[in-house]
């Protein structure tokens, strides 16, 4: 059975081989140079070449930009082996990503879970053809770390709800054609029972989005309004009322995806020491400087320490011994090593790092990079509600 | 190979856990403390080890061990931490057999078997600065009739007292600070010009200070080849700090239980202590210390057996983490248990002397920071 397997597996990987070097154009084998190399996707997607277009929609067809989603939906309806080969092979070509989307990453895997099969059925396969751009109506101005203290209210109009309010931080909610959004349904009930999960039209009556500018320059969130916004009943996912058990276990991917990553874009990233080797020197096999030595190498121990981290617990999670405050050990800790990363990026490259604007492409880079980077244990959950989680749904501490 | 244990070596940590919990727990730690006992261990204990088989964990089938690998050495080592058992383990066990597995046939028939059967007991004689450093080797070893004189002087040898054969680095060859001129020698400690001094430390282990004085060995004495011995010491050291690192791991997961069972008990301003975000968040902390210094010390055991060109690099990851995360966890201890955790009476002080010593044991984190940034070149 074993070899029989591993034949299928070969064969499966000689076919993606073939197709991923028939399919995808040259220049989405390049690195991704900056943010708009990424491909978002949405009904209103700017793609930046015919290239990126292409790939996209051939992934699509395939439904390879989910992978282990099923067919029905949208998805390639691989096993975890085969989307592994699948990975290998375009990690082999350098091949781009050709989706990035809160679809894919947050949404997707709620869906699939709360989801009824209309719901799936309407939202899956736009979601891995790039169709349609979705973004996260979570926190509110009035709601950020204490979240189920949300006020977003939606009233129960027969047919429909109708719903007033604001979110902050809205990822790229002016971009978005669709918003997942958390609503108050019943105000009279406890504060984490009264909340509901809504899917709408961004294109709705009376959403309204206004731009953050950030201290990093850029304005990737957005403050969203609804005024009067009429939501049919049937885009509530889930029961009413049960939106907060819906919203920990989407956090929960959203987490992940945040520990996990980095702020610059994805991608092979260089190491700290490799960076600081060409930009500061060595002198007699040491770097050059040496109480920059010592930090950098204890933030490389924690860093692969904590890649192998990843590594043991996606193992484990693998023979069913994982736990959700998993994912806030890897927010937090995963979050506050790339804030380190970015600050000794900083002191390596000392004044030049600085640079705003100048003439040169790229310049200004880094230190957008570093301020962006500064968000990361914040987003999602601060590295302070990560470690209240751990309190208290791993060491069982009282009262936390 | 996935990081995370197999079946059988989750047998093996089952049946150590509950061997030292048993056998050797922190209360036989304190009576051998208290009786100040000559070798800082039992015998009995280290009899019974052998029986299961943990003497001979990395001693061949061929010569009557268990031959069960680096990372079931390291799930013994951290059992011990969890209980601060004080056996041989690490002297004889984990360097000995190390040792012993690089020397010639006939060294190997005799001394292996005796390992397995815990009936031998071995100790490194190596470091002669205060701070680790294995190319600091200033004892000599002149040419003398069939064999060679020992001259030097050997500190911080663990077990040394009880040892019935020390294995003495010394120079044949090259500089101070060389790697290459130092020969690995298997000593009587009962020879003619041996001195064995024991030391009181604070961790309540054996250690001695060994001085040679023209101490005659004879050729079969010599382990491995002559000026080529800084090799196999490195191979001892690194299977050493693996375990140690397995140790302090274990230190750590009894310090912070220990520290999170105070937090749910102790009570202050009408309130458990535990309820207080300034403790409950760096328990959280320590919580992901010891999780990262988990994988990196299974990583580094995995990565000897698999005798991976980048388990060096593993080993001195393994030995920089846990041996932060150990100081940690115990600092943390102390502090979080209060007036307490300052008495004698009660165990938490213990598991603070015991990373200290661990920590200090074939290089520090400093010491293995510095050797991973050399290892990725700079």
């Amino acid at each position: 059975m074993a070899d029989l397997a591993a034949a299928d597996l070969d064969a499966f990987r000689a076919e993606t081989r073939a197709w991923l070097e028939a399919n995808c154009p040259a220049d989405m084998r390049e690195p991704i140079r900056g943010d708009d190399d990424v491909c978002w996707g949405g009904r209103n997607c700017q793609f930046k070449s015919e290239g990126q277009r292409l790939w996209l929609e051939r992934m699509g067809a395939k439904g390879w930009t989910v992978p282990e989603w099923p067919a029905a939906y949208g998805g390639g309806g691989l096993s975890r082996e085969q989307a592994k080969v699948l990975a290998e092979e375009m990690r082999r070509i350098k091949a781009r990503s050709p989706l990035s989307s809160f679809g894919i990453w947050m949404l997707g895997p709620a869906l699939l879970k709360y989801g009824n099969e209309a719901q799936k059925l309407e939202h899956l396969p736009r979601i891995a053809r790039g169709e349609i751009r979705w973004c996260q109506g979570y926190s509110e101005p009035g709601a950020g770390s204490d979240l189920a203290s949300l006020r977003t209210s939606a009233e129960d109009k027969g047919d429909h709800y109708l719903v007033n309010g604001s979110k902050v931080w809205t990822s790229y909610a002016d971009k978005a054609d669709w918003i997942f959004c958390l609503v108050r349904t019943d105000a009279q009930a406890p504060k984490h029972l009264g909340i509901s999960f809504l899917l709408f039209d961004m294109a709705s009556e009376g959403v309204s989005t206004s731009p953050i500018k950030l201290i990093s320059g850029s304005s990737p969130f957005c403050q969203t309004f609804f005024d009067n916004v009429q939501v049919p009943k049937a885009n509530l996912m889930g029961q009413p009322g049960k939106g907060w058990d819906i919203a920990k276990y989407l956090l929960t991917h959203e987490r992940d995806m945040i520990g996990g990553s980095d702020s610059t874009g994805g991608g092979q990233r260089d190491s700290v020491s490799n960076i600081a080797k060409r930009l500061i020197g060595l002198d007699a096999a040491i770097l050059a400087d040496t109480s920059l030595r010592t930090d950098i190498a204890r933030h490389e121990i924690n860093a692969l320490a904590f890649s192998l981290t990843m590594e043991r617990t996606l193992a484990e999670a693998k023979q069913g011994q994982g736990t959700g405050a998993l994912s806030s050990m890897l927010k937090y800790y995963g979050t506050e090593l790339n804030k380190e990363r970015m600050q000794l990026l900083m002191s390596i490259r000392g004044s030049d790092g600085l640079t705003w604007e100048g003439e040169e492409k790229g310049d200004g880079d880094l230190a957008r990079s570093w301020l962006r980077s500064r968000a990361n244990s914040i987003e999602g959950g601060t590295s302070e509600v990560q470690l209240n989680i751990i309190a208290k749904r791993v060491l069982d501490l009282p009262g936390a | 190979m996935p990081l995370i244990l197999t079946d059988d070596q989750i047998m093996i940590r089952d049946s150590a856990d509950g061997f030292f919990k048993d056998e050797a727990p922190v209360s036989q730690h304190r009576s051998l403390r208290d009786s100040n006992n000559p070798i800082g261990f039992s015998r009995d204990v280290w009899a019974r080890m052998a029986e299961m088989g943990f003497a001979g964990v990395l001693v061949p089938e061929s010569h009557g061990g268990a031959d069960m690998g680096h990372v079931a050495a390291g799930i013994i080592m951290e059992a011990m931490g969890k209980n601060l058992s004080a056996a041989p383990m690490l002297s004889t066990a984990v360097l000995g057999a190390t040792a012993l597995k690089q020397g010639t046939p006939e060294q190997q028939a005799r001394y292996l078997p005796l390992i397995a059967q815990g009936a031998h007991l071995f100790a490194l004689a190596a470091d002669e600065a205060a701070r680790h450093k294995p190319n600091h080797v200033a004892t000599t070893a002149t040419p003398s009739g069939n064999g060679f004189k020992l001259n030097g002087t050997k500190g911080f040898v663990l077990d040394g007292a009880a040892a019935d054969t020390l294995i003495v680095a010394a120079r044949t060859g090259g500089e101070v600070g060389d790697t290459a001129g130092i020969t690995l020698f298997l000593v009587n400690p009962k020879s003619d010009g041996v001195t064995v001094d024991r030391r009181s430390m604070v961790d309540s282990r054996g250690a001695a200070r060994v001085t040679l004085a023209d101490v005659q060995v004879d050729g079969a004495d010599v382990l491995g080849d002559v000026g080529n011995g800084f090799a196999t010491l490195e191979k001892m050291l690194d299977a050493g700090r693996a375990c140690l690192a397995a140790e302090m791991l274990g230190v750590s997961g009894t310090a912070f239980a220990m520290t999170v069972d105070y937090l749910k008990q102790r009570e202050q301003f009408g309130s458990k202590i535990g309820s207080f975000q300034a403790l409950q968040h760096r328990a959280a902390h320590l919580f992901c210390e010891v999780e990262l210094a988990r994988s990196a010390t299974l990583k580094a055991l995995q990565a000897l057996d698999e005798g991976s060109d980048r388990a060096p690099m593993y080993v001195s990851l393994a030995k920089a983490k846990a041996g932060e995360v150990a100081i940690l966890a115990s600092n943390e201890g102390v502090q979080m248990h209060g007036g307490i955790g300052m008495t004698d009476e009660y165990d938490i002080g213990f598991f603070m002397k015991r990373a200290r010593a661990a920590q200090e044991t074939f290089g520090d984190a400093a010491f293995h920071s510095d050797r991973i940034a050399r290892t990725l070149g700079y």
